[in-house]
């Protein structure tokens, strides 16, 4: 044994070769990330495991240390994850770098036809080049990020009493970003129940994507663009117009003005606490997270409301959501392209949906009674209809993380202005992109 | 010298200096202890306001460290039949059921394998280099050490980028192999340093009358040095051990899955909406508990470990 | 244990190689001994150290296999050293380290003196004081997040019961004011004993005889302190500075835990925006050209250091 050991330090490379040839052929491991939506395809997936005699091992990794781990495992050549469900905006990378199989050959032989699949998912989960015919994954998971409140406060006489005295209006669901902005400031440590409340939980996460998604969800609604020509690359004037510092000095004035206290590195799971401890009126988040939060025996129920988000100049929201994608460094992709085909046909897909994903299957989307099935299920098709997403170029990281930078640097560390703060971001996005060789 | 000494302090200085220090020690083990009683708090507990000092315990945490848990409806759970367990009846009280293992368990194996098998690579190849340099001429000795030694002052994120390089083509990446070849090329220098600090402490008399007895220098080595020294590399390996064991950095960037260690991984687990604090306090804990009893052990070699043996008494 | 190797090898080696291996010169030993250490630091330390200065003068990506390398010249070290986030970086790292030598220094030493008066039971308490520099600096790093909770965290409350402010009305990792204190305060938590253990020795290596020759000649208490202690635990501390700068130069864990760089980039260390420039944005190239330069200057800092200390120490 202990010889071995030291030949083991001399011959490190056949080693390793040996030992990853070792595993078994009929265990799968799917990856994604660890939320409610993966707990809904643990379950879904027993009936594979059933029909196809594999078995299923998942992989899921917080939201906030997702993309870190999977991207580094991609960039390793890790053999981790037979399945990827990886998100919209990895497909650049994916398809560039040979990280993910390309599944138009598996989708003729097959009969799978991305016709049959929301076009705003297809193009967003899994083409790449944008809107070309090359498919480097199967829609998965339709999301986009909209908004619910405490539609039990909203009715209580009282509140609505002192709102229409404060500012004149009636309370309802906002149908503008500012009138979100002037109900969360109503909210803001007002006394309800005896406890001091706030306006709304809001996205300010430095650390992954969180302000990004979130601020962006503003500045789509006033009019922000990453390009003036879509392809061209031309940013001044687009990243920095004057429509986007203002949505963007708008997201600031909502997180210095109507946030609770101490929501400096927020995301998902924090909007969801903030809400679920009644701290908050109302708050963002994915779609994904609406399932859950409709069954939550605390706040959900008669207690919660859902809109999306609202527009200002243009209707907009923030794309999220994801496609499924078989790993190109797997051992065990025919298996893994049996799972694919499995999960695309039409009941599959309509169990996904009935369990809490968001199918992006038209056969389920198009149901006459799919609007009803669910109290947000029409706000998600509404939102579905407007979405934007991030550059979803190979570069998307590099990209992500100065925007982050930029935007928590502005908004949460008072650094500068909004429009210094989109200047420098055109001057990081420029660098990258003649790094790239597109400028 | 006499009882009475006038460098001996006063008693009323004795006094004075006791409590403050036994202060200091209490506020310093406030957040230790913190870590230890969040584990056995509910999580209503552990976030209440106040902060609770008095709370009656549960073992919420720690069922919830090692399991995977889905939210069910009311009527679901009334359709199942009665819990067949005590942690499966913790996880219903809170409208869930146990929908299989966590990966906690795992990551805790692989701490112990990665941990266990570098200390004994490096006390292996550090005993052998110790005493090569304790007792031969080596040619350039002191620039090999001064080599040795030098291997630790880069930032292993530096350090990180060609491995991650390496690993990628040699296939070590998220492997219990690579992760063990890395913490012993780094844990190599302080075996190497104290142990050689061990060895020159056992006079050489010994060896060279085995000598003269007829043993082969092997023999004097495995015979009667590694005899006397073995405190010193039991130590030395609970210096590695702890290092290998706390390690962050590099394996939260080289390993992902299969040979993930436990300091990565705890600080991402999470309940069902929000961190789920008394889940991360176990599991820190478990993973906690173990050093702190190696420490207490290796009272009277820490100063020697923490300096690479620069500082012996 | 090793010993048991060289039984079993001894043992089942055929006795005309067990002869040959009795005439091995200690020389030869020496070299057998020796040359798997440095084997294993030449192909884990060196090689990659060589591989990285290559690297630092191309625009390689790890991420972009498909791409094409060019080199690239001194391009990579002049963008670094003209960025100026990058010496906004430098600077939360400078303040960082200052703050907590300062900090462990102070504590550190009066530690050590209070602990060397020699009360009842003083082993137990120092062995006590010691657990928290032993621990994973991840996984208390990720703890102390809770503690610094505004409202629920103890650190708030605490400081909320000492001085009367409302517990939820500051933020220590939220506040651009207040974080870069906020990581200073859990690494002297973590790292004074550290000081403290090494203080403690210098303390002890001082003979009695200095005192009590110094009291013969009336020399006061303060007077003795500042000519006999001070001087002679000088040497001690200096190394105990050494150690704790060259890893808080390196720190990684804890503070990518705590505050991971934010809010903003007011906590971004060295070695946390390495690690995006890495890791995250995948520029191994400039990347390897800002681990060279960090190399160079730990390595420079600490050279002229420890000359000072040598010069301490024949004084």
């Amino acid at each position: 044994m202990k010889t071995k050991q030291i030949l083991a330090a001399s011959a490190i490379a056949a080693m390793s070769v040996a030992a990853s040839n070792a595993a078994q052929a009929d265990e799968l491991t799917l990856c994604w990330a660890a939320w409610d939506p993966a707990n809904a395809l643990v379950e879904l997936s027993k009936e594979f495991e059933a029909q196809s005699g594999h078995t299923m091992k998942f992989e899921f990794v917080p939201w906030p240390n997702f993309a870190d781990r999977m991207l580094n495992e991609l960039n390793s050549g890790g053999k981790l994850c037979d399945l990827l469900i990886g998100d919209s905006q990895w497909i650049g990378g994916g398809a560039e770098n040979g990280h993910y199989v390309k599944l138009n050959d598996f989708f003729d032989k097959e009969g799978i036809s991305m016709d049959d699949f929301a076009p705003a998912t297809v193009y967003a989960y899994s083409t790449w080049p944008k809107g070309s015919p090359n498919y480097y994954a199967l829609p998965a998971m339709g999301d986009a990020n909209g908004w619910f409140y405490r539609k039990d406060w909203f009715e209580k006489p009282e509140i609505q009493a002192a709102y229409k005295e404060a500012t004149g209006q009636d309370l309802r669901e906002p149908q503008t970003q500012k009138e979100l902005l002037q109900i969360a400031q109503f909210f803001q440590e007002r006394e309800i129940d005896g406890q001091k409340r706030y306006g709304a939980a809001i996205f300010t996460e430095r650390g992954s994507e969180g302000i990004t998604m979130g601020a962006t969800g503003a500045m789509y609604a006033w009019g922000f663009k990453y390009e003036n020509t879509p392809g061209k690359y031309d940013m001044e004037g687009a990243v920095n117009s004057p429509e986007a510092v203002e949505g963007l000095e708008f997201y600031k004035e909502l997180y210095k003005t109507a946030t609770p206290p101490g929501y400096t590195d927020s995301y998902m799971e924090q909007s969801l606490d903030a809400f679920k401890s009644g701290q908050v009126a109302m708050a963002m988040n994915w779609f994904a997270f609406f399932p859950g939060l409709y069954a939550d025996p605390d706040t959900g129920g008669d207690k919660i409301g859902f809109f999306v988000n609202p527009g200002q100049n243009i209707e907009a929201s923030t794309l999220g959501g994801q496609g499924i994608s078989v790993v190109a460094y797997s051992d065990k992709q025919d298996a893994a392209l049996e799972y694919i085909k499995w999960f695309a046909q039409p009941d599959v897909q309509a169990k996904w949906w009935s369990l809490g994903g968001y199918s992006c299957h038209n056969s389920v989307l198009n149901d006459p009674g799919f609007k009803d099935s669910q109290p947000f299920a029409a706000d998600f098709l509404q939102a579905m209809g407007s979405v934007q997403d991030f550059w979803q170029e190979p570069a998307y990281a590099e990209l992500l993380l100065a925007m982050q930078k930029r935007l928590h640097d502005y908004v949460v560390a008072d650094v500068g202005t909004a429009q210094e703060a989109l200047d420098k971001l055109i001057e990081d996005w420029t660098e990258t992109f003649e790094d790239e060789g597109k400028l | 010298m006499s009882s009475f000494s006038i460098t001996e302090p006063s008693s009323r200085q004795k006094w004075a200096a006791g409590t403050l220090v036994i202060l200091y020690a209490v506020i310093t083990l406030l957040p230790l202890f913190w870590i230890l009683a969040t584990g056995f708090k509910t999580p209503a507990d552990a976030i209440s306001y106040p902060p609770k000092i008095l709370f009656e315990p549960s073992l919420e945490g720690y069922v919830n460290l090692f399991t995977t848990r889905t939210r069910v409806t009311p009527e679901q759970l009334e359709a199942l039949p009665p819990p067949e367990t005590w942690y499966e009846a913790i996880v219903r009280n809170r409208d869930m059921v146990i929908a299989g293992p966590s990966r906690y368990g795992e990551r805790f194996l692989n701490s112990l394998i990665i941990g266990f098998g570098s200390t004994f690579l490096s006390i292996f190849l550090g005993t052998l280099a110790a005493y090569a340099f304790s007792r031969f001429r080596v040619p350039l000795k002191d620039d090999l050490l001064f080599f040795i030694l030098s291997t630790r002052m880069m930032p292993p994120i530096a350090v990180a980028i060609p491995i991650f390089l390496m690993f990628r083509t040699l296939g070590l990446s998220d492997t219990h192999l690579g992760m063990i070849l890395l913490y012993t090329a780094v844990n190599i220098s302080l075996a190497v340093w104290l142990l050689k600090g061990f060895i020159d402490e056992i006079p050489r008399e010994y060896e060279e009358a085995a000598l003269i007895d007829g043993y082969t220098r092997f023999q004097a080595f495995y015979k009667v040095v590694l005899p006397q020294a073995a405190t010193g590399i039991a130590s030395t390996a609970i210096f590695c051990l702890i290092f290998a064991w706390n390690e962050y950095a590099f394996a939260v960037l080289l390993t992902s899955g299969t040979a993930q260690t436990a300091p990565p991984f705890i600080p991402t687990i999470i309940g069902v909406g929000g961190q789920d604090w008394p889940a991360v306090a176990a599991g820190a804990t478990l993973f906690l508990v173990p050093v702190m009893v190696f420490t207490i052990l290796l009272r009277k070699h820490l100063l020697r470990g923490i300096t690479f043996g620069a500082v012996r008494k | 244990m090793p010993g048991t190797i060289a039984d079993r090898v001894a043992q089942a080696t055929p006795p005309h190689l067990a002869g040959r291996i009795k005439g091995f010169s200690d020389r030869t030993i020496a070299w057998i001994f020796v040359a798997p250490t440095i084997f294993l630091l030449l192909a884990v330390n060196i090689f990659p150290l060589i591989w990285t200065i290559n690297l630092s003068f191309t625009n390689f990506r790890a991420n972009r296999p498909n791409r094409e390398v060019d080199y690239i010249g001194l391009r990579n070290y002049e963008r670094i050293l003209t960025d100026s986030d990058i010496w906004l970086t430098m600077q939360a790292t400078a303040h960082f380290l200052f703050w907590t030598l300062f900090f462990q220094v102070v504590i550190g030493f009066t530690l050590a003196w209070l602990i060397n008066r020699k009360f009842k039971g003083n082993d137990l308490w120092t062995t006590i004081i010691v657990l928290p520099m032993m621990l994973s600096p991840a996984v208390v790093g990720n703890f102390w997040t809770f503690l610094y909770q505004p409202q629920i965290g103890l650190f708030n409350y605490l400081v909320a019961f000492l001085t009367g402010v409302d517990p939820s009305s500051f933020q220590m990792i939220g506040d651009v004011v207040l974080a870069p204190w906020a990581i200073v305060i859990v690494d002297t938590w973590m790292w004074t004993p550290f000081v403290m253990l090494i203080c403690l020795a210098g303390l002890r290596s001082i003979p009695d005889y200095i005192y009590e020759a110094a009291e013969i000649d009336r020399a006061s208490k303060w007077r003795q302190f500042w000519t006999i202690t001070v001087p002679m635990v000088l040497p001690f501390l200096m190394l105990a500075v050494l150690f704790r700068g060259i890893e808080n130069f390196k720190m990684f864990d804890l503070v990518v835990q705590l505050t991971g760089g934010g809010p903003g980039s007011v906590t971004e260390l060295t070695s946390i925006n390495l690690k995006r420039e890495a890791f995250e944005k995948w520029r191994t190239g400039y990347a390897s050209a800002y681990a060279i330069i960090l190399f160079v200057t730990v390595f420079g800092l600490a050279s002229i250091y420890v000359k000072a200390l040598n010069k301490v120490k024949e004084r």
